[in-house]
């Protein structure tokens, strides 16, 4: 009784349209921030290394050179604060995680080749 | 004072209204039943009221003096009995009381028994540093070490921390903010830890030290 308890209480915070995005894809994050009682979009974009765990524990890295410096940021997939995420770009990869990025630097870093064939409405929702 | 006792399911997260996630322990704390009512002006000397929660399917397994109290008052029995001194609210004997005396913002004291951890030493049980990992050390890794004087005073002093049972121990936390409730699955959402272990049972109650603003 438990369980069921559990997966209805997390159910009700799950976000009502799923994202839809894949590891190894450019994607634009748009973030809430609240400062001094304002609220206003912050979009973060970069490379997705990785989305794990499941249901509201999920979550997904995201990658980009600031300044010549990497930065990484881990957004919970559920997060109300996360509004949305638009695909710049889909990638090609071969592996559901792609840590080995961090050791790249340069081209050597970006070179994922795009996936023109990804129909982007058959990508599997988020959940 | 207001109070239920529960059941601890488990913990989660929810996301508040400004999308933080916040750490919750799920209670169940449905209907409880009361089960007596003492007033100051009987014989009882003390205002109070018991409770009962979580039904027994099989009441020969309880006491025969608890089965004779149960039968007092409609012949239900429940496995958990407690008794609330000085309860703020109105209530008979055979009345359910719902988790909804507690509103989300309300701050509670959770009272439940710790995990039960058996025999400890002194370095799990008083946090003492133990031994020397090196320079030669042999034998004294977690050991406490002397416990006391010489001749004088002659004895060990009273209260000196050793081994023994640790755990399974009453424990208060007070101060806890009440998230969310929710009626139809008879369960309150309480934010942070509660002790014990999923399935133990645990005595909420509106809290000492933060009392709810006066309600007129």
């Amino acid at each position: 009784m438990s369980q069921a308890l559990f997966d209805k209480i997390e159910s009700e915070q799950l976000r009502a349209e799923p994202l839809k995005f894949k590891v190894g894809d450019i994607v634009k994050v748009h973030t809430k921030v609240r400062e001094g009682g304002k609220e206003r979009v912050q979009v973060f974009q970069g490379i997705v290394l990785s989305i794990r765990g499941r249901g509201l524990n999920s979550t997904f890295t995201v990658r980009r050179i600031s300044y010549g410096e990497g930065v990484e940021k881990i957004f919970p997939v559920n997060s109300p604060n996360v509004e949305k995420v638009e695909v710049e770009r889909a990638g090609k990869v071969r592996r559901a995680k792609l840590n080995y990025l961090r050791k790249r630097i340069g081209k050597r870093a970006t070179l994922v080749p795009e996936d023109k064939q990804r129909d982007p409405d058959q990508v599997e929702p988020l959940r | 004072m207001i109070g239920l006792i529960g059941k601890k399911l488990g913990q989660t997260r929810v996301y508040d209204a400004n999308g933080n996630a916040v750490c919750v322990t799920v209670v169940h704390a449905g209907p409880n039943r009361v089960l007596q009512v003492k007033s100051s002006e009987e014989a009882d000397g003390y205002n109070a009221v018991q409770l009962g929660y979580d039904d027994q399917t099989k009441p020969e397994r309880q006491p025969k003096p608890l089965r004779g109290h149960f039968e007092k008052q409609g012949g239900k029995s429940v496995k958990q009995v407690k008794e609330f001194r000085d309860y703020s609210l109105e209530v008979n004997t055979g009345d359910e009381v719902p988790v909804t005396i507690f509103e989300a913002g309300d701050y509670v004291d959770a009272i439940a028994d710790t995990k039960g951890r058996g025999f400890q030493g002194v370095v799990k049980r008083w946090n003492f540093g133990g031994g020397p990992a090196s320079h030669g050390q042999k034998g004294w890794f977690r050991r406490p070490g002397g416990i006391g004087a010489c001749a004088t005073p002659g004895w060990v002093v009273p209260g000196k921390k050793m081994p023994g049972h640790m755990g399974q121990e009453s424990r208060t936390v007070q101060n806890l903010e009440v998230i969310q409730v929710r009626e139809e699955d008879g369960v309150l959402l309480i934010k942070g830890a509660i002790p014990g272990s999923k399935g133990d049972y645990v005595v909420i109650r509106d809290a000492k030290k933060r009392p709810k603003a006066a309600k007129a």
